[in-house]
């Protein structure tokens, strides 16, 4: 599944978060939460950007959530993704609270097939042997 | 605020030489040009500056460069916006006395550098957006932007949405045919808009900012030695800054910039109020920017957009004049576009700007975006 050459640009994690793309290999999307604020949010930060409490954790996300915004990108932003285009950049708010950004697969990239407040679910795509992007598809199940 | 309204003024605008297409200058040669045309315009020396503004480029740069040795010294970068969040922090520093002379310049390249090459392209990896956008080709202001749109169209309409938004592009090219610095002057259509094509959805090519060559620079110092400069003193009545993200996917709504803070604070300092504007001069690197701030400076409720700039209201012959040096859209937009903002606002309240001067122009608001709609700044400024 790995492509030959992948030049597009590929995540450096960071200390804050070696877990979460530790666990987007494993095939599973966790964030942070707040256990003060019980607040789950996006990136991944030690402490909460609410209230600034330090009393966090992970929890796993169960991937599902709803398309909240979106755009069809005719003209690639760097010679890297000029093969893609047109693809869907997107923001998805996750049912376990916080919103996050991707690309929608398994759609056709066409303003009449996708739409903000579809339900989406997360899938996962590794693009080298260390880091697997978490990304979303119209949902099958429905939530 | 209130009590620092008044208290220093723009004596001194200009753009660099030439604007547009320029292969044959660097951008720190458009931050020169433009700094020395702003002093000639101000009647002023290199020698009297003591403040030095600048974005992109740190002002240890600009200062070699120029050969210019500060005692207050402000390279405050948040996008686009910076340059008038510059002018607010000159009339502070003006003000508290660590200088009388602010020079702020800007220079970029955006046009040619495409030829002659931007380097790798990534950046640094411990900015977030390298591990969470660039990955997904969230790269540029054209995604996150049309992200932002496509969020409002659903809110509000997306037909609504998509008039508004033709009428903003096709007013500002009106405007543009009427300055002769401006790159695209060739009419636009409504059917020219719609038609043209995709960048990234919603937006068409027509929704988009140029990018252009070009350097600006403007010049603030006390009101004491406004009043004794060549020309009328542009007065800073009313200023405010504010910024509530970075990456795109850390807006807390995508329909609502920060200008909902600083247009209601720069009035408010100001002692004005909306009735009281002759110009607005408002950041389009998109049409939906234009849109979304008219909304948060509180022309009108959000949503209310489309409505506001209906029937070519905003185009020349309109009673909102809007963006009259033909904006970003069409007249030039080098990347960080602030600054000719302040450049054509000083312009229009001197009554210098030929077939487009906007009669009687006394109070102007300038607000800029950066970033990814994360930052603002907002300006009044007037004449006597
Ligand atoms: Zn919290």
């Amino acid at each position: 599944m790995v492509e030959q050459t992948y030049d597009k640009p590929i995540p450096v994690p960071q200390p804050e978060s070696d877990y979460y793309w530790n666990k987007a290999r494993e095939g599973e999307l966790w964030l942070r939460r707040c256990d003060d604020c019980e607040t789950a949010y996006f990136y991944p930060r030690d402490i909460c950007p609410h209230c600034f409490s330090r009393n966090t954790s992970w929890v796993q996300s169960s991937g599902k959530g709803t398309l909240h915004a979106f755009a069809i990108i005719h003209r690639a932003p760097h010679p890297a993704f000029k093969a893609e285009a047109p693809y869907v950049t997107a923001l998805v708010e996750l049912e376990d609270g916080a919103r996050i950004p991707t690309n929608i697969v398994q759609v056709e990239p066409e303003p009449t097939q996708i739409r903000v407040g579809m339900a989406v679910e997360a899938v996962f795509e590794q693009i080298t042997d260390e880091i697997t992007l978490p990304k979303f598809r119209p949902a099958k199940s429905g939530l | 605020m209130a009590k620092l309204s008044k208290t220093a003024a723009i004596v001194g605008a200009a753009e660099s030489d030439e604007i547009g297409e320029v292969p044959g200058k660097s951008a720190l040669q458009h931050h020169a040009e433009a700094a020395h045309n702003a002093l000639a315009d101000a009647g002023l020396k290199k020698s009297d500056v003591d403040g030095l503004f600048t974005t992109g480029f740190s002002t240890l740069s600009i200062g070699e460069y120029l050969g210019i040795q500060p005692r207050f010294t402000d390279c405050t970068w948040v996008g686009g916006s910076s340059f008038v969040v510059h002018v607010a922090h000159a009339l502070a520093a003006i003000n508290a006395g660590y200088c009388e002379v602010a020079l702020i310049t800007h220079g970029e390249t955006g046009r040619s550098a495409r030829v002659r090459g931007r380097g790798s392209g990534f950046t640094n990896p411990n900015q977030p957006q390298e591990q969470y956008e660039t990955p997904y080709g969230i790269m540029g202001p054209p995604a996150a932007y049309a992200m932002a749109c496509s969020r409002y169209m659903h809110q509000y309409g997306e037909e609504r949405t998509r008039q508004g938004l033709a009428e903003i592009a096709v007013s500002t090219r009106k405007w543009a045919q009427l300055n002769p610095k401006a790159m695209m002057r060739d009419p636009m259509t409504f059917e020219d808009y719609h038609d043209s094509r995709w960048i990234a959805w919603p937006f068409h090519v027509l929704d988009c900012c140029l990018v252009t060559d070009a350097g600006g620079a403007v010049v603030v110092t006390s009101a004491e030695r406004a009043r004794n400069l060549k020309k009328k003193p542009v007065w800073v009545l009313g200023v405010a800054e504010s910024h509530d993200h970075n990456m795109f996917s850390q807006m807390p709504d995508l329909t609502s910039t920060v200008s909902r803070v600083t247009g209601k604070a720069a009035l408010q300092m100001a002692g004005v109020t909306h009735d009281d504007l002759d110009l607005a001069m408002i950041y389009d690197s998109f049409t939906y920017t234009t849109l979304v701030s008219l909304e948060g400076l509180g022309f009108c409720e959000p949503g209310e957009g489309p409505d506001f700039v209906k029937a070519q209201r905003t185009a020349p012959g309109g009673d909102f004049p809007l963006n009259t040096s033909g904006g970003g859209l069409s007249y030039t937009h080098t990347g960080m576009y602030g600054m000719f903002l302040l450049v054509e606002a000083t312009r229009q309240l001197r009554g210098e700007t030929g077939e487009r001067q906007v009669p009687d122009c006394k109070i102007a608001l300038v607000n800029g975006t950066g970033g990814q709609l994360s930052s603002t700044g907002t300006a009044i400024l007037a004449v006597d």
